[in-house]
């Protein structure tokens, strides 16, 4: 099998991006390349994350500035021509800032940073990040954000669903889906979506810090295994 | 002579702002019975050194919509001043 190049863009700010480097090299065959925002290569990447932290310090909007980052108009491109794009909590700020995905994300219903371990359903395992996963299976995955409370115009929301573009939602330890265990405030206790054409996907949650039973959880593992596992096959 | 452009962005009335709220509740406390609400946004000032005020206000808007607001849940205002 050939390598898979796993692109992870590197903004000003970002803070989770060393994290998902680490948790893509321990996968065989998979290398990491981090891609600076400055530049317009994406050097052979089969896959673009963009990772978790602050980017330009969440000035103006969290994302907003990073949107603009020159390496947004090659990454934009990549997802426009089918690619899969993960943005992962800061990530995904700036995938619904771009226009990738649908919606926004506003300051947390309780005015608070949440840093938690928090438990995810898989709504939808037929994506190319969720095909190793089964519907339904209750994911631990921790939070670390204070604007994750997902909003759209109900007209968006109601397409997501009748799309199946949520791809998972905060629920309890059960995995009931209840407004007890919606830590932001998110329409519909959605933690993630994917675009219509399901290769770009934005959550909130950080898989990279569950991906490793040293880190108390590797439930994130198996979203990264998924893409890896359709890359590998598409080769 | 260009332009100064006072913007105002605020979130739309149907975004929970936490801010304000939370704004609203202190001066509750503080005993002003009268207030009623409080909604926090942005004023951002931008210099357009551009001559023709209808250029101006197009600079303006497309600055708002592109970057300064988010169209999903915030609006903007702005006023153009003239300035020496």
């Amino acid at each position: 099998m050939a390598a898979i190049t796993a692109g992870i863009v590197v903004f000003p700010g970002s803070n989770c991006d060393h994290d998902t480097e680490h948790a893509v090299a321990s996968f065989d065959g998979v290398r990491p390349v981090m891609l600076w925002h400055n530049e317009h290569d994406l050097r052979g990447a089969d896959l673009i994350i963009l990772p978790g932290g602050f980017s330009y310090g969440d000035y103006l909007r969290a994302g907003a500035i990073a949107r603009f980052s020159p390496i947004m108009h090659e990454v934009i491109e990549f997802a426009r021509k089918g690619h899969p794009v993960l943005g992962i909590c800061n990530g995904f700020q700036v995938l619904l800032e771009s226009g990738l995905l649908e919606g926004a994300l506003s300051r947390n219903r309780d005015k608070k940073f949440i840093c938690s371990s928090t438990t995810i359903r898989v709504e939808n395992a037929a994506t190319v990040f969720t095909n190793r996963y089964q519907a339904n299976d209750v994911l631990s995955i921790p939070i670390a954000h204070g604007d994750g409370n997902y909003f759209a115009p109900s007209e968006v929301i109601e397409r997501l669903e009748e799309n199946n573009q949520v791809v998972f939602r905060y629920c309890d330890s059960e995995g009931s889906v209840i407004a007890e265990s919606n830590p932001n405030g998110s329409a519909g206790n959605i933690a993630g979506i994917v675009n219509r054409e399901g290769n770009v996907l934005g959550l909130m949650p950080h898989p990279e810090r569950a991906s490793d039973p040293l880190l108390g959880s590797s439930d994130g593992r198996m979203l990264f295994e998924s893409v890896f596992d359709s890359l590998a096959g598409r080769q | 002579m260009p332009f100064n452009a006072k913007i105002k962005v605020t979130l739309r009335q149907s975004i929970l702002d936490v801010q304000g709220k939370a704004v609203e509740h202190a001066l509750k406390n503080l005993g002003y019975a009268a207030v009623d609400s409080a909604r926090i946004g942005k004023y951002i000032e931008v210099n357009i050194n551009e001559s023709d005020q209808a250029e101006a206000e197009r600079i303006c808007n497309e600055i708002c919509q592109k970057l300064l607001s988010n169209p999903v849940m915030e609006n903007y205002t702005f006023e153009l001043e003239h300035v020496n």
